[in-house]
């Protein structure tokens, strides 16, 4: 029986010819990922066990970005932990603040991910580089303590549904308008336990920062990783950055999968989803008008170079409305320094928007654009959870960009389009 | 013992906000647990309990502390209809019991009495004398369990040193 493109990744690190969905395998990992708030828990878990070895120094990334630059002392007693660990075993790709990024949008940026090769992280959109072909997957702290100590992990091999991309996108609509009309369609289960493949001709009209976002967010739908096919695209991104062998890898033309979902690009409309499942998605047109407090641009899922530049679009000339707070957060240093020299900072602040150094803060309710009670945030985030960004009773509206920049500007959701 | 019954969908967010991840110590993840959805679980939780759910438990953020905070709480176990993919690993890691069963779940009512074999997946409503068996753990799995969470397991085989 043929495999998928994640099953042959996982046999190839399993040492195995074959493996079969519902089987359960021990892989050897290329990269152990974790940040300010998970790396913690996995270092206290590490020192608990005893254990004093790590596996490999240069397939080890720390992160800080959830906390920081540190919002309060707990946060920073935190941070310290995680550099006194990476001290500790000098691990080549620790990123404190001054070098750090948004972990999923500074991990592909510093070539430590690449096609055919899997990576852990203790944080759910690990799943990102499946963008670049590679098998890559959240885990909790333990799981990345065990993979730190012994540069392996258990899985249970997943099945997959082929998601078949056809059609290009239209104007104003991105890869976070694919990814949430997809989570729509089957839902925040829908692929759970999991892989989401995409295929077909339309992946080739998506930019790799459309990808980027479009795998993050493979979690939102339960998967266990979303993952592209490697192109002349995904070559290009990797030239310049990842200088180690690597192995694109696609699926048997035998291939058995659970399901086909077809998505006819052309066919997409600017997409939100509305409070608070990231699956409860609508149209921008249905519900236009529905005024809003804040904007956040930035995240793992649209903090890059290509979610400023659709959002600077929107806002050249114009101003953010009276009443809305507009926070735009560029996900690395590089970014923020792409989009300086593109003149999109002096954009958005022009507009009267924020632009802060990078930070996970406002995604999770952390910092840097914490709601308050009854407020409503039109956010590129990931997630419209109860309590995600403020109070319970707060609420946030997921959406593209355009969508994001559009309705600042309007001071409701507004469609980029009609703005 | 008591039952605290839930829907679909309860994301790790809830479980245990992200507010709180800035102190990762489980007396205090405990002290928060549940308190966006349930304002009373935290104050009134006690050892044994259950907690019974519906389907997709536990997803969203990959925070372990969210088993960690229900475990911290005395919880007993979870049973759902589903588990979302890393707690249900983070669960198993950390030597929390959870079990899928999608009757259990359903049937079993706030305010009964049940009871919980680990070994055999087998599940007892004693108030209404119904009795359930969940998905058993692959032996790969139960050995994880057995040695008390993963990082023991891999010492004990000496592939973490």
């Amino acid at each position: 029986m043929g495999m998928t493109m994640t099953q042959k990744i996982l046999a190839r690190h399993a040492g195995l010819a074959s493996v079969e969905a519902g089987q359960l395998i021990e892989a050897r990992l290329d990269l152990v990922l974790g940040n300010d708030i998970t790396a913690p828990v996995a270092i206290t878990e590490f020192d608990k066990a005893g254990l004093t070895q790590i596996f490999d120094k240069d397939k080890i990334a720390i992160v800080l970005d959830h906390s920081v630059p540190c919002k309060d002392i707990k946060s920073a007693q935190l941070c310290a932990q995680a550099r006194a660990f990476a001290q500790r075993f000098d691990i080549t790709h620790f990123y404190d603040v001054g070098q750090m990024g948004v972990e999923h949008a500074l991990i592909p940026e510093k070539g430590l991910a690449a096609p055919g090769e899997v990576i852990i992280g203790a944080d759910s959109h690990t799943c990102t580089y499946g963008a670049l072909g590679a098998f890559s997957t959240g885990v909790g702290s333990t799981d990345m303590a065990a993979g730190m100590a012994t540069g392996l992990a258990w899985f249970k091999v997943p099945s997959a549904i082929r998601v078949t991309l056809t059609g290009k996108l239209p104007p104003y609509v991105s890869g976070k308008d694919v990814v949430l009309h997809l989570i729509g369609l089957i839902g925040v289960d829908g692929a759970l336990y999991k892989s989401l493949e995409f295929a077909g001709e339309g992946v080739a009209e998506l930019a790799m920062d459309d990808r980027f976002t479009i795998a993050n967010m493979a979690i939102e739908a339960g998967a266990k990783n979303g993952i592209f096919p490697v192109d002349d695209q995904t070559r290009d991104y990797l030239r310049g950055r990842v200088d180690r062998p690597w192995e694109a890898v696609e699926p048997d033309a035998d291939a058995v999968y659970d399901q086909e979902v077809v998505i006819d690009l052309s066919a997409l409309q600017p997409t939100v989803a509305l409070p608070h499942l990231p699956s409860n998605t609508k149209t921008v047109d249905e519900v236009a008008g529905l005024p809003i407090q804040q904007v956040v641009i930035g995240s793992c899922t649209n903090g890059r170079l290509k979610d400023l530049q659709e959002a600077a679009d929107i806002l050249r000339g114009r101003k953010v409305a009276k009443g809305v707070r507009c926070i735009v957060l560029p996900a690395t240093q590089q970014i923020m320094m792409d989009a300086m020299a593109q003149g999109l900072v002096q954009i958005f602040i022009e507009a009267g928007c924020a632009v802060s150094t990078p930070t996970c803060g406002p995604c999770l309710g952390g910092h840097m654009g914490v709601l308050s009670n009854g407020e409503r945030a039109v956010s590129t985030t990931n997630r419209n959870f109860v309590g995600r960004m403020g109070p319970t009773d707060s609420e946030i509206i997921l959406a593209s960009p355009a969508v994001a920049a559009a309705s600042a500007v309007a001071g409701c959701i507004a469609d980029p389009a009609k703005l | 013992m008591k039952i605290y019954k839930y829907g679909d969908n309860v994301d790790t967010d809830v479980i245990i906000p992200a507010r709180h991840l800035n102190n990762p110590d489980p007396k205090a993840l405990a002290s928060h647990c549940m308190e966006d959805i349930d304002e009373t679980f935290a104050s009134t939780v006690e050892h044994g309990d259950i907690v019974v759910a519906g389907a997709n438990f536990g997803c969203g953020s990959s925070r372990e502390h969210a088993p960690l905070a229900l475990k911290s709480c005395g919880v007993k176990c979870v049973i759902a209809k589903s588990f979302a993919r890393i707690f249900y690993r983070n669960s198993i890691n950390i030597g929390f019991p959870i079990l899928e069963c999608p009757e259990a779940a359903e049937a079993i009512a706030p305010g009964d009495a049940v009871s919980v074999d680990f070994q055999t997946g087998v599940i007892i409503d004693e108030t209404s004398g119904k009795t359930f068996q969940a998905a058993p753990f692959p032996a790969f799995v139960d050995g994880i369990i057995e040695a008390g969470g993963l990082l023991h397991s891999l010492k004990a085989r000496g592939v973490a040193k």
